[in-house]
């Protein structure tokens, strides 16, 4: 097969490809066509003739997020899911909605608002490849396994999919789960593909049970000098029985406030008395707000929710068991002293994950310096012996959300995984040609 | 090489107390809580380590046996039904709490430990392990792993896989692997949602990092008697309607509450056509507001009587009828076959009446109690194994029971697995691509195909087999390495 009948492959599979453009970017990598299918049939037939052609192919919603990561060892397709927007079954009765990968969150959402339900992942909005922020769509929500402050009451995608429809990277489409909560029924495979990073197939279309929308709901923050009290905090606040949604923590400098806030949800009748208990668990200085702070949700070393000013920045996402916050803390001061920087950093504290930024003016060196100390500490440090060396080997990771090129150059952007060679044994039988996101993986997968 | 040949190797891993040769006692392991299938293992080890089942399996992965791991085995779809053929691996000796960390709200466990016991050990702290099947006096995390188990608090709370969050495995290959790092938010697939559930086909747990979750402010339990289970249903979906969301919501229909009246004296109220059990936790205000709503709510679908329990020994009294029921129902008939389909709450009222017909129509009885919050039926087909013909009867009205839970956009079952007894169903659920992709995490797992074969897939391809038509003989089969299951 010739390159130049790719062209009229691609055009018979599909009645929307385009030459790509820079906006069209994968973390920085331009690829030569993006084609816009308009339903399964079209993708079906994209990703087969992909498969045909040995074209490597990544998939995108709102864009959001394919400046992140590791840039695709290759780019033949980008496939955009934008066409594919419908929100196919609300059974509002059964707490279940069903809608194509396309469709975004904030669009969904007004869907569901309709009959006060929701989909409890408040995943911020992004901006793909610098432009407009934009509302992330379902399926790349999955693909990235992202989720806001309240996964500590909610979960991940993962916890809230309950039937997915993946093409395969050879055109053929399967479903896996279905479209009621309780169900064991073969293998889970919406657990694989979410957060695969379109590394397995094209997600087209996502079943997820959804929860009512809470009566009333209560910030209650607090300030801290000192890291050690916010970490009293923040577990004081995880282990009241006052049913705390989410816990968030917010530090922008070194030696600076840690900020927590706490969110309730509830019954409009007892969420005041509720907060006013948490204000008691959580010590002086605290208040109760209507709205969330700020700094809410937004990530590390942003007072607003807005995403100027955060282009050229190292993000690192940083996974913990809970009771290591002190420690986790403690190594992200020191790894940032030894390299001469001082990370903002913020998160879903009592979930166990933070994020960490550097600026984009620090030197690629530093930073790398940053991550390699960081990850020597989180792997030492954080209570060595733990349950006699039973426990996992591991339990902390700091993986690279995004960062500029000449940091990505120098870093290993996923560090150690643990169960490499089994993740490396599933892309070889779903993925036997490597043409889904090549290399945007863990491990180069 | 053959089972029995074994042994000697097997002794020296498990050590002589760890390995069961004689022939009455390998057929106390013949079956697990599904007794419809039987086969005595050919060996059954004891190992008391992770080490050991690495050693065992690669043993067999070396020798080309296969090889099945059992926990308490009360598993209800055959899941750890042995191969004659085969080494039973039993994980009851490794029943160790390995740590508890409150603050991270996870404890460490081997896959013996049993349920509650996990919630007894986190109490103290103020914590339970919130996935709850009936079986959780006796049955093991191991298996509540393999079978991503559930149980009535599911419906507010989440199944085994949202309560897991690292395991410690043996590959098909004997290899000791840790999946995800207890976060549950480790770099890299989800291997650990993907294993949960995967019956016991993808490899063994040998350690489990599980999810704590705090003791709820206050727990309340309400009992409902209706006329018919046409008018609890419509209360169900006017509670889910209202944005409650309660613990737990759970059905039964008049047959059921008289076998559970009859075994327990539970004391429901008197000539009631269906009971509601509706359990409310969490903080007080929220609660209270919830219950108040709940008793509206059944009193306007027609409720005759509604009873509330907030202490300890009132709600376990409440609950004693609903969780003796399967029990119960062996007092009143001689055999019973147990469904396990879901269907989407909204339908229901329709599938029961539509079961009701079926029962009518075949003359055999069915005993409706079911997690109603979820659409979680458990169907108890009722009969007499003395009465020729009548299992292939109740077997029929099984199966049509299945086939309204599909039509209805269901699932075939809901928390007990697909094992040995469902796997049939599996292509009235399924195609033939949907099955072939599920099949491809086997593969990745376990190319050699020796890990509780024949389980979950009706017939699997082999690994490495292209799709399409089967053509001749598998080069694997020929050379003796493997079998078509």
């Amino acid at each position: 097969m010739s390159p130049a009948s790719v062209p009229g492959s691609l055009a018979r599979a599909c009645r929307a490809v385009q030459p790509g453009g820079p906006r069209d970017a994968v973390a920085g990598l331009t690829p030569p066509w993006v084609a816009s299918p308009a339903d399964t049939g079209e993708a079906s037939a994209l990703l087969a003739a992909a498969t045909e052609h040995g074209l490597a192919v990544v998939p995108r919603g709102s864009g959001t997020s394919v400046s992140w990561g590791v840039p695709p060892r290759r780019l033949d397709l980008v496939i955009d899911t934008l066409r594919l927007d419908r929100v196919i079954e609300h059974a509002a009765g059964d707490l279940v909605v069903r809608a194509q990968a396309g469709v975004t969150m904030s669009q969904l959402a007004g869907v569901l608002a309709t009959a006060r339900q929701q989909l409890a992942l408040d995943v911020p909005a992004g901006s793909a490849n610098g432009g407009q922020a934009s509302s992330p769509t379902v399926g790349g929500v999955l693909a990235t396994g992202s989720a806001g402050p309240r996964r500590l009451r909610y979960g991940t995608p993962r916890d809230l999919l309950i039937g997915i429809t993946v093409i395969r990277p050879d055109g053929t489409v399967t479903k896996s789960g279905g479209k009621v909560v309780k169900n064991v029924a073969g293998y889970d495979l919406g657990k694989l593909y979410a957060g695969s990073h379109g590394t397995l197939g094209l997600i087209t279309e996502a079943i997820f049970r959804l929860h009512p929308l809470p009566a009333a709901t209560a910030f209650v923050t607090a300030g801290y000098a000192d890291p050690a009290a916010a970490a009293q905090g923040v577990a004081a606040a995880a282990g009241s029985d006052l049913a705390p949604v989410a816990i968030e923590i917010d530090r922008p400098a070194r030696d600076g406030l840690v900020r927590v806030a706490v969110l309730l949800e509830g019954d409009p009748a007892g969420i005041s008395e509720r907060a006013s208990l948490m204000r008691g668990v959580l010590g002086a200085g605290t208040a109760t707000l209507d709205a969330a702070p700020p700094w809410w949700g937004a990530g590390p070393g942003t007072s607003g929710p807005g995403a100027a000013g955060r282009e050229g920045r190292t993000v690192i996402q940083i996974g913990f068991w809970a009771a290591a916050l002190p420690g986790v803390l403690h190594a992200v001061d020191a790894a940032g002293r030894a390299a001469g920087l001082d990370p903002a950093v913020a998160g879903s504290a009592a979930a166990g994950v933070l994020h960490a930024a550097v600026p984009g003016s620090a030197a690629p060196e530093d930073v790398a310096g940053f991550l390699a100390g960081l990850r020597d500490r989180l792997a030492r440090d954080l209570e060595p012996g733990f349950a006699g060396g039973e426990g996992p080997p591991a339990r902390a990771s700091a993986v690279v959300v995004r960062a500029p090129a000449a940091v990505r150059d120098l870093v290993d952007m996923w560090g150690p995984v643990p169960a490499l060679s089994l993740m490396r044994a599933l892309k070889e039988q779903f993925d036997p040609g490597h043409l889904m996101a090549p290399g945007r993986f863990a491990g180069g997968i | 090489m053959t089972v029995q040949a074994m042994v000697p190797r097997m002794t020296e891993i498990c050590g002589p107390d760890g390995v069961v040769t004689d022939p009455a006692e390998l057929r106390t392991y013949e079956c697990d809580g599904l007794t419809s299938h039987r086969a005595a293992p050919g060996l059954v080890v004891l190992p008391q380590t992770a080490e050991q089942i690495a050693a065992v399996v690669t043993e067999c992965a070396r020798a080309g046996v296969p090889f099945v791991a059992r926990g308490s085995g009360t598993g209800l779809s055959g899941g750890a039904l042995p191969r004659t053929d085969g080494v039973l691996i039993v994980t009851s000796r490794m029943r160790r709490i390995i740590a508890i960390d409150p603050v991270s709200q996870r404890a460490i466990v081997e896959p013996g430990v049993t349920n509650l016991s996990v919630s007894t050990a986190a109490r103290p702290y103020g914590y339970f392990y919130a996935p709850d099947p009936s079986s959780q006096v006796i049955c093991s995390v191991g298996g509540n792993v393999a079978e991503n188990s559930g149980g009535a608090h599911c419906l507010k709370h989440g199944f085994t896989v949202h309560h897991v969050t690292g395991l410690q495995i043996v590959t098909p290959e004997g290899e000791l692997a840790w999946l995800g790092d207890g976060t549950g938010a480790a770099p890299g697939y989800d291997l650990v949602g993907m294993f949960t559930g995967s019956e016991g086909t993808l490899g063994i747990v040998t350690k489990i990092v599980v999810r704590l979750t705090r003791i709820p402010q206050v727990i309340t339990t309400l009992l409902a008697g209706f006329e018919t289970t046409g008018a609890g249903g419509a209360a169900v979906s006017a509670i889910i309607g209202a944005g409650i969301l309660p613990a737990a919501i759970e059905m039964m229909d008049a047959l059921a509450i008289e076998a559970a009246e009859a075994a327990v004296a539970c004391n429901y109220p008197a000539g009631a056509g269906a009971v509601l059990v509706v359990e409310l936790d969490g903080p007080e205000a929220d609660v209270r507001r919830d219950s108040a709503a709940v008793r509206a709510l059944c009193q306007q679908a027609g409720s005759t009587e509604i009873r509330e329990a907030d202490d300890p020994a009132e709600r376990a009294a409440i609950w004693a009828g609903r969780k003796s029921a399967f029990a119960a129902v062996g007092r009143i008939s001689p055999a019973y076959l147990v469904q396990d389909g879901v269907v989407p709450r909204s339908a229901l009222g329709e599938v029961l009446d539509k079961i009701a017909a079926l029962a009518a129509a075949s003359g055999i009885r069915v005993a409706n109690v079911f997690h109603a919050g979820d659409g979680n039926l458990h169907p108890l087909v009722l009969y007499n194994d003395a009465v020729p013909g009548e299992e292939a009867r109740a077997e029929e009205v099984s199966g049509a029971i299945v086939d309204l839970c599909i039509e209805h956009g269901g699932s075939i079952t809901g928390e007990h697995g697909v094992g040995t007894d469902k796997s049939k169903y599996m292509t009235r659920m399924f195609t033939r691509e949907d099955l072939d992709t599920m099949q491809l995490l086997r593969c990745a797992f376990d190319p050699a195909g020796l890990c509780n074969p024949g389980k979950i897939f009706p017939t699997p391809r082999l690994c490495g087999e292209v799709p399409g038509p089967h053509r001749g003989v598998h080069p694997l089969v020929e050379s003796g390495l493997a079998e078509q299951f």
